[in-house]
């Protein structure tokens, strides 16, 4: 396999403009991910310190096996929204006695650790990707329930992590809850849903009604620990499986667990040379346009992301705007289709749609690269079919049955968020980096389109056209549609599982691929390659 | 004295493989022996046949006379070398291989019999005009008042010997008449257990003498001549540790005179074979003869190395009836020699013996040091035979010189397993005193006795072990990660790693939190962030890791959760705590628990005794040696949960002792 040659100047004004505007943009992410880490704030965390407990992120370090990685996912979930940022709950993949789970936290120094609709979307996202991966869960369960304010968008939806839980279950995914304290009313039924439960004495409270509601109800006069106490459970009712003398051992239990799955992953292992990037992935901080209208050839990108800067270039001539091509990452085969001047054109797209057809003939995962401003318009490419050469690329995208895994490295816009694999079309894993833009259109494009509109509208009805307010009305829609299209703005809607820093694309692509293997690895079949 | 073909070696450890090897030089066959624990023996598959001596207790196995014997037969052996220890003194165990038509290599049994008894070789000695210490043998019916009689006749300070012992078994020091009672009722018990004969007697004992003893060799014409003396005073617990030759105590008129009398020693008894005749030498340059050895002493090495002969296949030569060859008669001194006794044993417990598997036993042997050893890498030290692991001797011109051969040789030695004395013997070794040739008896107290065998690694570098460790334990434990190796250790997006690992050590127990990957590498010990860490490499072996600007390769080898780690100024040993102690409780408070496993050999408290702080309550033999488990407080024997003769693991718990709360002493 060739190993991609790189014109980048590390010297030149681009490469240096490039890198500073990542570096403070990674700085500016750092800070976000500081509140993330302080949790509820000093306050909350010592009070929780003083009761006794571990802060969540503490009950992960424990739970994960020494030296394991962990990649955390939507760690600034809530974002720009009124919710704390990072949505009360952790979540992320990593390796616990061996096995690739999922873990799901709860963090109690935020609100009690209470959920409101993005804490469960987050949580949701999590879970989706244990079933699609087929990553076992674990569940470290200390919450308050839900977010009663917020309620109205809560509690209809709520009801799907009970659902998913028992139906990761049924497809033979375990799921495992280690309960720290509350999980009253329906978090009841978190530790009810898993196919275990630990409990932690003197503080797992497991109930659907507390002293108070059963008062209310029955008149009956009941304390915590008769309601939903670790040993009540372990001895009377039997919701608990073990019984937890502190948190450590809890986690020691789970941990057991875990090493007792008999757990196997499906897919195949690495089984390529995966030797390091010939080509320090330190320099994508100034190949990243931090101006996306600055394109950059994604060639230089692979080249510091995959083995030995490895790349087998699919169709080099042909559709020279998507570059597609076969290479190897930390091991596993893999296919990557990746923007090199934004627009895809007709060409580009039924290079995709066979490039994407072939990946399924040979079983192996797709990687998509985005820089797109979408496809192509204007007459000529309407007439020549733009629509359905785009069609074929999106349908190919949708049905391919290998796991696809997208990384936003600069612009998504418009269809090509979706010919490329964005959040609607099912990636296993998505990430952005902080440079990184989606809308469905540029800010200048959608507020001169607005203004297009607004003045045929105006000369239609005869009116005469304000330029001022037009003016004003553009810089304002502007301004709104770079705030939307920011980066952090997306990762906090959880459209994306993460911002990365991209000299760590490789490591996270690594943690993500090894992650999909854990499922089978299987193309969609039935046709030939459609040569297009 | 007929030519002998099939050698049966009635021994273990490294003497059997050295016997083994001078008779495989001689193209002798070889027979080697073998109890339950030392089943796996490396001499087992070195011999060309080995015969099973079932059962694990030296009284069953090695001391077993009707089995060696048996297993002389069953092999075709017509010959038997003892080596030292087990029966190579036993009289009956030579009479019986010569009624068997073995070859026993060795003296004659008589003469074994006349210098088994420390009293009957001391009057043959007196009689052939060498000079004796006068001594007192302690008779059945000698109790106090009689006994105090006899100790105040010797007079104080007094050494309490067994009669048929040797190697600091059954021996006591005693430095007041109060203290003469208990220590003879010590020694008997010891000298019976180790040597099947209670008896002991009492001899004037020399402050810090020189403990000097001169080789001879007779043949069965009738000649004895000396190959002259070894040093052998470096003692702990009356066990030699540090033995060299020649003597730096002794000049050319002293050796003179020493090596005449020994050969007039031998002459008297009509010595035939290797003996050793040892001698006290006080500061004044006056010695006295101490007692025979009729066989070859574990320091015959240096003896060898100066001279240029190989004692063991002297011994087998003169037991086939030859005469002493030419470079025995005329040998010269030439250079120095000085071995290393290494133990298993912790030094600064009190010289307690250990045992366990040994994982790593390299110890260099190139230079002008040779190595002695019965173990090789996988072997387990047994508590149920002395732990010496081997013996490592070095020669050079000069004393200096064979010094720091010595030095070098223990310092890079890889012994991964039980504590050793490795630390005191370099420790002596570097010592003024030992350069000065300052090397009485008292030496090992001198120099603060276990203190000695402190870990010669300063905290900075204790520092760099613990966080060499904690690195090859995140190495390991994240390859049997499922990710592909080339994720970084410990990597995270949000936050750092903070896993803390806690090892303990010698000095106590630290906590090392190592945080982020490659070139972002934090470590911490005990909270205290490290400057400049970085990590270079892990391999299996080595960790090359840099702190504070210097790098180093520290190696480390892991097995399970022990971690040993070595670096050119030293090795540590770490237990790596468990991530997640299993939730039990406790040993009551105020347990006494074995510090050794052993025999219970008397109970000297009943269930409701009072007792004072330092009194006795248990005596446990362990290792041929006899511990007493002393009273930590005063107290009330509340539980007693061993009896006479029980067999004791390591920990477990022998009585509990209720403290007196405070005020109840008064009321």
């Amino acid at each position: 396999m060739p190993v991609v040659t790189s014109s980048v100047d590390v010297s030149s004004d681009l490469y240096r403009d490039n890198r500073a505007g990542l570096l403070a943009l990674l700085e500016e992410h750092d800070e976000q991910l500081a509140l993330v880490l302080a949790g509820g704030g000093e306050r909350y965390v010592e009070r929780h310190r003083a009761r006794g407990r571990l802060p969540v992120r503490e009950r992960i370090e424990a739970l994960l096996d020494r030296g394991a990685p962990f990649l955390e996912l939507s760690p600034l979930a809530g974002w720009g929204s009124s919710f704390h940022i990072g949505a009360s709950i952790v979540t992320g993949v990593g390796v616990v006695s061996g096995v690739e789970c999922v873990i799901i936290g709860h963090d109690p120094t935020v609100k009690g650790g209470s959920m409101n609709p993005v804490t469960l979307r987050k949580n949701l996202r999590a879970l989706e990707i244990a079933r699609v991966n087929r990553l076992p869960v674990v569940n470290l369960v200390e919450s308050g329930g839900a977010d009663l304010p917020t309620q109205g968008d809560l509690f209809v939806p709520a009801g799907q992590i009970f659902h998913d839980l028992t139906q990761l279950s049924a497809l033979g995914i375990p799921t495992i809850a280690l309960v720290f304290g509350n999980s009253t009313a329906g978090g009841a039924y978190v530790p009810a849903m898993c196919d275990y439960a630990v409990l932690v004495a003197e503080q797992a409270k497991v109930f659907l009604g507390g002293p108070p509601l059963v008062k209310m109800a029955t008149g009956e006069d009941a304390d915590d620990e008769e309601l939903g106490g670790a040993a009540m459970h372990s001895q009377v009712s039997g919701l608990a499986d073990y019984f937890a003398v502190d948190e450590l051992d809890a986690i020691r239990i789970g941990r057991q667990i875990v090493a007792d799955l008999n757990w196997r992953k499906l897919g195949p292992g690495p089984s390529r040379a995966a030797d390091e990037p010939v080509h320090d992935p330190g320099e994508l901080l100034g190949i990243a346009s931090v101006d996306l209208r600055a394109p950059f050839d994604p060639r230089e990108v692979i080249a510091r992301v995959v083995d030995g800067s490895r790349f087998d270039e699919y169709k080099p001539s042909y559709g020279t705007s998507l570059v597609t091509g076969w290479a190897s990452l930390h091991g596993y085969p893999v296919g990557i289709l990746a923007n090199a001047r934004g627009v895809l054109f007709m060409d580009e797209s039924k290079k995709a749609t066979e490039f994407i057809l072939l990946a399924n003939q040979s079983q192996t995962p797709l990687i998509f690269l985005q820089n797109t401003t979408g496809y192509m318009v204007g007459r000529h490419y309407e007439q020549s079919g733009m629509v359905k050469d785009g069609a074929k690329m999106i349908n190919a995208v949708t049905n391919s049955g290998v796991p696809h895994l997208t990384v936003i490295m600069g612009s998504s816009y418009g269809a090509g968020n979706y010919g490329m694999c964005g959040r609607a079309y099912g990636p296993r894993f998505l990430f952005s980096w902080p440079n990184s833009k989606l809308a469905v259109m540029g800010p200048q494009q959608l507020a001169g389109v607005l203004s297009i509109v607004a003045r045929q509208a105006a000369d239609a009805a005869g009116r005469i056209f304000d330029e001022a307010a037009d003016a004003e009305q553009r810089a304002a829609v502007e301004a709104q549609i770079e705030r939307e299209s920011h980066a952090f703005f997306n990762t906090g809607k959880l459209y994306d599982d993460g911002v990365i820093d991209p000299r760590e694309t490789r490591t996270v692509l690594g943690i993500a691929l090894s992650a999909v293997h854990s499922n089978v690895v299987e193309g969609t079949r039935g046709f030939g390659v459609f040569r297009m | 004295m007929a030519p002998f073909h099939r050698l049966l070696i009635a021994n273990r450890g490294e003497i059997a493989r050295r016997i083994l090897r001078a008779a495989q030089a001689m193209d002798l066959q070889t027979v080697a022996v073998f109890s339950d624990p030392d089943r796996d023996a490396p001499v087992v598959a070195e011999a060309d046949c080995s015969v099973h001596l079932p059962g694990a207790t030296p009284r069953d196995t090695y001391l077993n006379v009707d089995a060696l014997v048996g297993a002389a037969r069953a092999s075709g052996a017509d010959s038997v070398h003892p080596g030292y220890g087990f029966v190579s003194e036993s009289a009956p165990f030579a009479r019986a291989c010569q009624a068997a038509g073995l070859v026993f290599v060795g003296p004659e049994p008589a003469v074994i019999e006349a210098m088994g008894s420390k009293v009957e070789a001391k009057r043959v000695m007196a009689a052939a005009g060498v000079p004796v210490l006068d001594g007192v043998t302690v008779t059945s019916d000698l109790a106090d008042p009689k006994l105090a009689a006899a100790g105040d006749r010797v007079g104080y300070p007094l050494l309490v010997k067994a009669v048929y012992g040797g190697g600091g078994r059954g021996m006591r020091i005693v430095r007041s008449g109060a203290d003469l009672g208990p220590a003879v009722g010590a020694a008997q018990r010891e000298a019976a257990a180790a040597f099947g004969d209670g008896t002991v007697f009492l001899e004037r004992f020399i402050e810090s003498p020189h403990h000097v003893e001169v080789q001879i060799v007779g043949d069965t014409q009738g000649s004895v001549v000396h190959l002259f003396e070894r040093e052998c005073s470096i003692q702990r617990r009356h066990q030699k540790v540090i033995e060299e030759a020649p003597s730096p105590a002794v000049g050319p008129e002293l050796r003179a005179a020493l090596c005449a009398a020994a050969v007039s020693a031998g002459a008297a008894i009509g010595y035939t074979n290797a003996g050793t005749v040892e001698f006290v030498l006080d500061s004044e340059q006056q010695f006295w003869f101490l007692e025979v050895n009729t066989r070859l002493q574990v320091e015959h090495r240096v003896t060898e190395l100066v001279t240029g002969l190989d004692l063991v296949q002297l011994q087998l030569q003169l037991a086939q009836g030859q005469a002493l060859p030419p470079e025995a008669r005329d040998a010269r001194l030439h250079g120095h020699a000085i071995e290393a006794r290494l133990y298993a044993e912790d030094v600064p417990a009190g010289f307690v013996p250990a045992g366990g598997p040994i994982h790593r036993l390299v110890i260099p042997s190139d230079d002008g040091v040779l190595v002695d050893a019965g173990y090789v890498d996988g072997s387990t030290v047994s508590t149920d035979y002395d732990a010496m692991l081997a013996k490592v001797v070095a020669w050079a011109p000069t004393r200096a010189d064979a010094t720091r051969r010595l030095i070098g040789a223990l310092t890079r030695a890889e012994l991964d397993g039980p504590p050793t004395n490795r630390d005191l013997l370099v420790r002596a070794l570097s010592s003024d005193d030992f350069d000065a040739g300052d090397t009485d008896t008292g030496f090992v107290e001198r120099h603060g006795g276990g203190a000695l065998g402190r870990s010669p690694l300063d905290d900075d570098e204790v520092q760099v072990h613990a966080v060499a460790a904690t690195l090859a334990v995140r190495e390991r434990d994240g390859a049997g990660s499922p990710l592909p190796r080339g994720i970084p250790l410990g990597w995270r997006n949000v936050g750092r790693a903070d896993q803390p690992v806690e090892l303990v050590g010698d000095r106590g127990t630290v906590r090392v939190v190592c945080s982020g990957a490659r070139d972002r590498l934090g470590v911490s010990t005990d909270g205290v962030q490290l400057a400049g860490v970085r990590l270079w490499s892990v391999t299996s072996e080595h960790v090359d890791v840099e702190v504070a600007g210097v790098r180093r390769t520290v190696r480390v080898h892991l097995v399970a959760d022990d971690a040993y780690v070595q670096s050119p100024r030293g090795a540590s040993r770490w237990r790596v705590s468990a991530r997640f102690p299993l939730p039990s409780v406790g040993a009551m408070a105020g347990s006494l628990r074995a510090p050794l496993p052993g025999r219970v050999v008397e109970v000297m408290v009943h269930p409701g005794d009072r007792i004072r702080e330092g009194q006795p309550l248990v005596a446990l033999e362990a290792m041929k040696m006899e511990h007493t488990i002393q009273a930590p407080y005063d107290g009330t024997v509340a539980e007693l949960h061993v009896a006479n003769d029980s067999q004791v693991q390591l920990g477990q718990v022998l009585l509990i002792v209720e403290p007196d709360r405070k005020g109840d002493a008064d009321g």
